[in-house]
């Protein structure tokens, strides 16, 4: 197992936006161990067992060995710099990976037990139980309730109108929407807010009942009162679904998620409840990082 | 102090070089606008003043006695005289007595004045309608194309009269009496092709375009757009797909009488297929324009925003659905724009089909995807190419009617963009 040594600098990244930068102090060297993530990286009650992950893009190696448990009906924050891997670790959940060309998966990944990267395995299938959220909204340039209906059709969850229409009715209550649109089912989404369409998406991905839901940065084009309404939401979907949150904002992780897992440079350098990660971090870096001294 | 005010100065200086030079930029792009619509004016002033005439047509309006004695006929309805009896003779003494300072020995020059058709004219109405004989009716007829040019054209250089001066003063003096009269060219629009330039009509080509267009567009649509999906969504990134798009890139760029050599050397040497018909006229504008609807229906598809991918494929929708139910939808305006305006293009190609034949002398309108037949840029060449000047109006005419066609099936396309387009 090869170490490696990494100088992080303040000035060369730019500190988050949330947390006051600590500029006078030394730059902390430290030491990334490959492949040991302190902390409590496993579960009992695994979802999502991974395994020595590795993610190649081409010759460059994105993800670095990283084991994870995601547990059952928990939520957890994935945190860390710009470019640390946590969306690509996060994509690598449901395949979304696969249209890049150039992209390779390496390692263990399980749900329930079932090898996610079997090449036997159906993507369609995997991806309906393990849906996601995007970055930006991006709803269909389609009626809002044919937003929500395009999962279960094309994946003949309902065979009669009337169930459809009660599928999209709870998909568009459990996202806190329904009384905003309920008298415009047909309008077209893309007129809506941009806080209105993410929770339009999320209405979306849990139309077609999934296990887990993925969810990346999904509040970082909203303004803090459309976020303050998706956490909200994310609390209220945890006791449901499995979730997993990439974010920015280390408020967030905070507030939402039950355990927090911080990634650097493809590592996966600690994972933990959160409210410890935030208090006592046992990692150097997490705190350098969560201190605000690199962004 | 006094340095930051000189430094103000060199920036005041600098400010003023560049708006002189952002000026003078404009300048030139006005410039290169007033050419491009100068000689946009130019083109359509020559176009309408030649072809407007192109539009009239110079008639005859004569009282034609039926004398069945004088046309050898006795009975209208008997096919084998009809065949054989004179429609002449009641058309000239109806002219002459028109003009009473013709006498009978100037029978030759006043017959000069009625067009050649017209006896067919009066013989098919007299078909028709056999209880006319032995009456006199009222009936227009065409003039001779040498009355035609000199009516219209009298005292213009380019053209050369044919008629004599008596003839002149007779023309003169029946227009004066309203016999001689200029009006709408419906003529022009109800025939096909002609030797005589009165008769001359462009529904031949117009027919024979549309039929050739329409084998184009059910070919070239759905192949290009096939293609162009397949490359851009489902093969793979290889050498192979390297060279293909490369090849296809490379064929929007052969010259058209390439295509129309292939033609000729496949589809009627190889295959044996017909010379001269819509069918091979629209295969070989099908590989002509299939470059340019793959191209254009790629760019399309490219322009699909990713995010729209990954939320169909986030939800589990399988690489055919998203395809079929999200890329396609939102890039067909763009796939729709781009073939009309491949089809307008072939719309106006001339040069692969001279080569198939499609440049035949052809009378009669097409009546089906496997009769001769020739196109409207065709028939504008071989107009445009004739000795007579008759025929140039009649070119010029041709002209406006194909460019009608193309500037609404650009509008159309337009129209189309805007209509469909989606936001997002």
């Amino acid at each position: 197992m090869n170490t490696l040594n990494t100088t992080v600098t303040s000035e060369a990244d730019m500190p988050d936006e949330n947390v006051v930068p600590v500029q006078d102090e030394k730059p902390a060297e430290t030491v990334i161990e490959e492949g040991k993530t302190v902390g409590r990286p496993f579960a009992d009650d695994a979802k999502f067992k991974l395994r020595n992950v590795e993610v190649f893009y081409g010759e460059d190696r994105a993800i670095k060995n990283i084991s994870l448990d995601i547990a059952r009906n928990e939520v957890i924050a994935f945190i860390g710099p710009s470019g640390c891997g946590k969306s690509t670790f996060l994509r690598c959940l449901n395949r979304m990976n696969d249209s890049i060309d150039i992209c390779r998966v390496k390692g263990s990944l399980q749900l329930d037990e079932q090898d996610i990267y079997d090449p036997k395995r159906d993507v369609v299938e995997l991806r309906a139980r393990v849906g996601m959220v995007f970055q930006k909204p991006n709803p269909f340039p389609k009626s809002i309730y044919d937003n929500v209906a395009y999962g279960p059709r094309i994946h003949g969850l309902a065979n009669r109108k009337s169930d459809l229409d009660d599928i999209v009715e709870n998909s568009l209550r459990k996202a806190g929407l329904w009384d905003e649109v309920k008298d415009r089912l047909d309008a077209t989404a893309t007129g809506m807010s941009g806080g209105q369409q993410q929770r339009l998406c999320i209405a979306r991905a849990i139309a077609v009942s999934p296990e887990v839901v993925l969810m990346d940065e999904p509040c970082s084009a909203l303004d803090p009162i459309a976020t303050a309404k998706v956490e909200e939401l994310i609390a209220e979907l945890s006791e449901s679904y499995t979730i997993v949150i990439v974010t920015h904002s280390m408020q967030q992780a905070a507030r939402v998620s039950h355990r927090t897992a911080y990634f650097h440079l493809g590592h996966l350098v600690e994972v933990n409840e959160t409210n410890k990660v935030f208090t006592s971090p046992e990692h150097q870096l997490t705190e350098s990082y969560i201190t605000g001294r690199f962004g | 102090m006094t340095d930051q005010r000189s430094q103000a100065e060199i920036v005041r200086q600098s400010l003023k070089q560049r708006y002189r030079k952002e000026r003078r930029f404009r300048a030139y792009g006005i410039a290169a606008i007033a050419v491009a619509l100068a000689a946009l004016v130019i083109l359509f002033a020559d176009i309408i003043g030649k072809g407007y005439a192109g539009f009239m047509k110079t008639t005859l309006t004569l009282d034609v006695q039926l004398d069945g004695e004088m046309m050898y006929l006795d009975d209208a309805s008997d096919e084998r005289q009809l065949k054989m009896a004179d429609f002449v003779e009641p058309l000239v003494q109806a002219l002459i007595k028109e003009v009473p300072s013709a006498t009978e020995s100037d029978r030759d020059a006043v017959r000069d004045l009625i067009n050649p058709y017209a006896s067919v004219t009066l013989r098919d109405a007299l078909k028709a309608n056999p209880e006319w004989l032995n009456t006199t009716r009222t009936m227009t007829f065409l003039a001779h194309t040498d009355v035609d040019v000199y009516v219209k054209h009298a005292g213009d250089e380019a053209y050369s009269i044919k008629l004599s001066e008596q003839q002149q003063a007779w023309v003169d003096q029946l227009q004066e009496q309203g016999v001689v009269e200029t009006s709408f060219n419906d003529v022009f629009f109800e025939n096909g092709d002609s030797r005589d330039p009165s008769k001359a009509g462009i529904l031949g080509a117009v027919v024979g375009s549309l039929l050739t267009m329409f084998v184009t567009l059910i070919l070239s649509f759905p192949i290009g757009v096939a293609a162009a999906i397949y490359l851009e969504e489902f093969a793979p990134q290889n050498k192979l797909t390297d060279f293909i798009e490369v090849n296809i890139n490379n064929l929007a760029a052969v010259p058209s009488i390439i295509f129309g050599l292939l033609g000729l050397a496949v589809f009627i040497n190889l295959f044996g297929m017909p010379r001269s018909v819509p069918v091979v006229g629209g295969l070989v504008l099908t590989l002509m324009t299939l470059p340019t609807i793959i191209i254009s229906s790629r760019a399309a598809i490219k322009s699909v925003p990713p995010s729209i991918r990954e939320a169909a494929e986030g939800i589990g929708a399988s690489k055919m659905q998203v395809v079929l139910h999200h890329v396609l939808p939102l890039a067909m305006p763009g796939m729709l724009t781009g073939s009309i305006i491949g089809m307008a293009q072939a719309l106006g190609e001339t040069a692969p089909l001279l080569l198939i034949g499609m440049v035949a002398f052809i009378v009669d309108v097409p009546d089906g995807f496997f009769d001769s037949a020739t196109v409207l840029p065709v028939q504008v060449f071989l107009w445009a190419g004739s000795p007579e000047l008759a025929f140039i109006e009649r070119a010029s005419a041709a002209i406006m009617v194909l460019l009608t066609f193309l500037i609404s099936m650009n509008a159309l396309a337009i129209w189309m963009r805007k209509r469909l387009e989606r936001r997002w």
